[in-house]
């Protein structure tokens, strides 16, 4: 007995107290704070697609925009958002082409132009990342170009390849990455749309699956193998490199957007040597892919890619260092957003990013300064703690004393409550009296919804009320002033925009034929559904609940159909939905990105387009093919505002809000200026790794003694119930204590 | 015995058929093909092309059940059910359907050792505390502390294993600042992330755990045997740990049996709130992504084990007692 208590005293207490000693909730290992590392959380999942062509979600962003380089890129300061040159020399004009060839003057009608020609020079001496694909041997051979059958062995990372190499970037990696959007071994979300206006693009998809069908024939059809599909072989009219630095893109007629795309991974430079490494066998069995093994000219690169845990990117050591941005507003100057000017970036030597599957704990190790951005590739993430220390005293002292002070704006992002127009009530039956009726009927509606209310009520998930389609910040969108005002739900009072009271929406369902919310003829009352797209949870609930008493407002009955996303989908392709709520992510900020959504020939329902509202308005068809064509001007805002004035007044959609955004990020990282459009952030960011471990240290102090008084009760209770049963042992049967 | 448990195997066999047939019809009842295309492809500028291209890359391409265009076995052998499922019975688990199309079985190998990790010292805690404070009640028989300790266990029982999470995480990363919130990492510095999802989930079980062994060995401790027993002079220690709790085994076995697919197939709540990446996380992601081929996968290998776990209990009760035959 005093042996065991012995061994506790000196052996088992000072290790349990070690052990806790060494306890603290620090998800990092020792002494990571001190180092040059960002850390943030990825929301559920890793990114999906790492393979520039591939990828289209924002999750992917995360890596992708920090490794590939575009020709170009957005300006990281400036707003409204102005296109710079990344790999390319500069952001260039295109040379129009009538339809025999002659150049064409800049401001030519778009009717007029047959084909815009893109001369992209190429910056030279840029880099590629160091990859085994780029590998060399002494005589000049690739050495992993030929790996046979099991050469692959345990390697599942590409650093576990003894050998690495470069090379320059040339114009033909351009050319290759353009056409490789024709490939059929990966999903190619944007082929439709450039294959629509690169010249032999659509044809050249057609000729890789029949090149691809051949190469495969007589090979497992299942096999991950599959033999190298070297897109050098097949010349693309629409994509050449003339000279080793020179990048010529020709489309069809004009358009002007195109330079966007310039700034999307979907442009990114792909060497041929990436896929002629990833397509040897095996690489694929091992997740060896450039969708985890991403290879570009960016300033990181990934070091580490565990699925569904852990990325972590690592700086490029051939990045060439492009220097930090000098212009900006005065509002960035006074936010020190100018002090690192001309300095070269990256400034941080590390991004890990771990998945995070539940929000408490993402937030609160945000809140224990675990994480610097609390998701490194998201803008909402901030709105939260907002609304929080607007909520609380408490919270907002607590939240200030940490330095959480993220400033609030809208993004260029929307969401809305839209209606079918195909459906014979809310769009109308064949007659004009049918349509005016219904009309009117969508006007009471979009008064009655009121929007401000909304991002009171709910204020994590609100934002500034819309009166059009187009968000502020995008060329042509007059939000905020008073031209921008939709006349049909506001009107100015004392130079404010002031929504229509509820009387003039009622005076909307009078001449709709709707009084009082019944059919003036049959006197049956009017109920319309509300497809919603995702079951009533109770997160949802009060949302749901807030949109049916909007319509209750002007006495309709709101049905809810809540039912899941497919559901929802396939309900709208078929055209059998009524009111519905729906958001919109600008891929670019150019008008046509948020007019295309009402263009007729993309009506969900008829051909599956983007158009789930069904509108159709010949009007303003014939409008949005003039702006398509146009580029920013004066010409071009007059076409918006016939555009939106027709909106206005038709009423497709309730013009909901656009949403705020704000990022949560601590206050030793800086240089955060979060936008959705700007991807590649992580080279601006700035980390202060002394604040950092002095925070962290301050914020997390371990408190031990309740653990200790645990350990002592429990072991109370076992020393009493020993006793007990030693007592109990030495009862007789007369319950007389014998001696021991 | 051999007979007995080739005859289960072979039931096994029959429920693993109904198993896939109600999961393929079910899946495919809501979800299409089309529908998996669309969420995994994007929210946007989704085409027809796109889909058909999809579904080419992943075998969908294929009527579900029956093959018109086929001649003789063909159609019924060229179909998604068919193929889906002859592979799923020779184990063969194909690839995913979401993202970069990764192989099922190199991952269910991968994440099964997570779980592990994770689930086995839950098991082993789960079994030891349960038993241990069953008995501590037991010894204490009608007194006021197995009053005490019986409201503790339907208190305990009566809430959700959420809140133990939810608490526990607060209480003991966020106030005491003593374990990490969640996370997962490799080597010796796992156990820092280990230690609070075991002990919450031993914790979150304990009511119900031994509340029923409580009344097993309560029910045992009144039979002949242990009078016996007493009336040979045996202390109580050797009547509860040598008697009482040997002949308890059997729905001590059947309790903690039940558990042992957990052990493999990881758990869902767990596993999503402590951010460990193991297979109920896999199932998780899985469903949210309406990654078909994974949530089949996952159901059938359940299933398996299932199968396996019960026929395991059998065995075990003719090794826990003697008298019990299986035939």
């Amino acid at each position: 007995m005093s042996g065991s208590i012995a061994v506790i005293a000196r052996i088992v207490i000072p290790a349990a107290l070690a052990v806790l000693a060494a306890c603290d909730n620090s998800p990092w290992p020792k002494g990571a704070a001190s180092e040059n590392t960002i850390y943030s959380a990825m929301i559920e999942n890793t990114p999906r697609h790492l393979d520039p062509t591939a990828s289209y979600w924002s999750n992917d962003t995360l890596v992708t925009y920090q490794v590939y380089e575009p020709p170009y890129g957005y300006h990281y300061l400036k707003r409204p958002f102005e296109l710079v040159p990344k790999t390319a020399e500069r952001v260039v004009t295109p040379i129009y082409l009538d339809k025999n060839g002659k150049a064409l003057p800049d401001d030519a009608p778009g009717e007029l132009v047959a084909e815009s020609v893109y001369d992209v020079p190429i910056r030279k001496g840029i880099l590629y990342q160091p990859h085994p694909a780029f590998a060399k041997d002494e005589q000049g051979r690739y050495r992993y170009h030929a790996m046979k059958p099991g050469e692959v062995g345990k390697r599942n990372a590409i650093q576990q390849f003894e050998y690495t190499g470069t090379r320059e970037l040339v114009a033909e990696d351009f050319v290759y990455a353009i056409k490789r959007h024709a490939t059929t071994r990966i999903t190619t979300p944007i082929f439709g749309v450039f294959a629509e206006y690169v010249i032999g693009l659509k044809d050249y998809g057609e000729l890789i699956k029949k090149e691809d069908a051949t190469l495969r024939e007589g090979l497992d059809p299942a096999s991950q193998d599959k033999p190298f599909l070297d897109f050098r072989r097949w010349p693309l009219a629409g994509a050449t490199a003339p000279e080793p630095h020179l990048l010529r893109i020709r489309l069809h007629g004009k358009y002007p957007q195109w330079k966007y795309w310039m700034q999307m991974t979907f442009m990114a430079p792909v060497p041929w040597e990436a896929d002629a490494f990833y397509a040897q066998p095996g690489m694929a069995e091992r997740g060896l892919t450039l969708d985890q093994w991403p290879v570009g000219t960016g300033p990181y690169m990934v070091k580490e890619f565990i699925k569904d845990r852990r990325i972590e990117m690592v700086r490029n050591p051939n990045y060439r260092g492009e220097p930090y941005p000098c212009d900006g507003s005065p509002e960035d100057k006074a936010r020190g957003l100018l002090a690192d000017c001309g300095k070269k970036t990256p400034f941080v030597d590390r991004i890990v990013s771990v998945v995070e599957r539940e929000a408490t704990p993402q937030r609160n190790k945000f809140r224990d300064g675990y994480y610097d951005l609390e998701v490194f590739e998201r803008t909402d993430t901030g709105i939260s703690y907002i609304v929080e220390a607007l909520d609380s005293e408490r919270v907002r002292a607590n939240y200030e004393a940490k330095g959480f002070n993220f400033p609030k704006y809208s993004d260029v992002n929307s969401y809305i409550i839209g209606f079918n127009m195909i459906d014979p009530v809310l769009g109308g039956g064949p007659t004009a009296e049918d349509k005016l009726r219904a009309r009117k009927l969508r006007q009471a509606i979009t008064i009655a919804i009121d929007w401000d209310e909304y991002s009171k009520i709910f204020p994590k998930k609100g934002g500034e009320t819309a009166m059009s389609p187009l968000p502020q910040g995008i060329p042509g969108s007059r939000e905020g002033t008073p031209e921008g005002i939709n006349p049909v739900t506001h009107r100015m009072v004392g130079g404010k925009a002031v929504r229509r009271p509820i009387e003039d929406a009622k005076q909307l369902m009078v001449e709709a034929g709707y009084p009082g919310g019944r059919d003036a003829k049959t006197g049956t009352p009017l109920v319309i559904n509300y497809d919603y797209y995702a079951p009533p949870t109770p997160e949802r609930k009060p949302e749901i609940d807030w949109v049916v008493r909007q319509f209750a407002k002007i006495d309709i009955q709101l049905e809810v159909r809540a039912t899941d996303n497919n559901q929802f989908q396939d309900k709208v392709r078929k055209g059998k939905h009524q009111v519905f709520w729906t958001g919109w992510n600008a891929d670019y900020p150019d008008a046509e990105n948020f007019l295309f959504l009402l263009y007729g020939p993309n009506a969900k329902s008829v051909s599956d387009g983007e158009n789930t509202a069904n509108y159709q308005n010949p009007e303003y068809d014939k409008l949005f093919t003039q702006l398509k064509m146009l580029d920013d001007g004066p010409e071009k805002q007059a076409v918006i505002d016939k555009m939106v004035k027709i909106l206005q007044d038709d009423a497709p959609w309730s013009m909901g809000f656009y949403p705020w955004a704000s990022t949560a990020v601590q206050s030793w990282i800086a240089n955060s200026k979060p936008a959705i459009l700007i991807r590649d952030h992580g080279r601006y960011l700035r980390l202060d790794p002394a604040l950092r471990v002095a925070k962290l240290a301050e914020w997390n102090k371990p408190v031990y003694w309740p653990v200790v008084a645990i350990v002592v009760l429990i072991a109370a209770l076992v020393a009493f119930t020993r006793r007990h049963l030693r007592r109990r042992e030495r009862l007789n049967a007369r319950g007389e204590l014998l001696p021991a | 015995m051999i007979n007995y448990i080739v005859r289960r195997s072979l039931y096994g066999v029959l429920i693993l058929i109904g198993v896939n047939l109600a999961t393929f019809f079910l899946f495919f009842t809501v979800n299409t093909p089309d529908d998996m295309a669309r969420l995994n492809i994007g929210g946007k500028r989704v085409t027809p092309e796109l889909i058909a291209k999809w579904k080419v890359e992943r075998g969908y391409d294929k009527p579900l059940y029956w093959n018109e265009a086929k001649a003789g076995s063909d159609k019924l052998t060229d179909t998604i059910f068919w193929e889906r499922s002859v592979s799923l019975f020779k184990l063969d688990f194909g690839r995913a359907d979401s993202e970069s199309a990764g192989d099922i079985g190199t991952e269910v190998a991968r994440r099964m050792w997570v779980s592990i990790q994770l689930a086995l010292p839950i098991f082993i805690l789960q079994i030891i505390s349960s038993v241990s404070f069953a008995l501590l009640l037991v010894m204490f028989r009608h007194t006021a502390l197995d009053l005490a300790g019986v409201v503790f266990c339907v208190v305990m029982l009566s809430i959700s294993a959420l809140f133990y999470i939810i608490v526990g995480q607060y209480l003991f990363s966020r106030v005491l600042r003593l374990v990490p919130i969640s996370g997962y990492t490799g080597g010796l510095d796992l156990l820092r992330f280990l230690v609070l999802p075991v002990i919450l989930s031993a914790l979150s079980r304990l009511g119900t755990e031994a509340r029923l062994y409580r009344a097993m060995f309560l029910e045992e401790i009144g039979k002949d045997y242990v009078r016996t027993a007493r009336a040979k002079g045996l202390a109580e220690t050797a009547v509860l740990f040598r008697h009482v709790l040997r002949n308890a085994m059997i729905p001590i076995i059947t309790s903690a049996g039940g558990y042992l697919p957990y052990v493999f197939m990881g758990s869902l709540v767990f596993e999503s709130f402590f951010g460990i990446p193991g297979l109920g996380a896999y199932v998780i992601e899985a469903i949210t992504k309406q990654d078909f081929a994974v949530v089949r996968t996952m159901v059938f290998v359940g299933s398996l084990l299932y199968i396996a776990s019960y026929i395991l209990i059998d065995i075990a009760y003719t090794w826990v007692d003697p008298r019990v035959r299986l035939s």
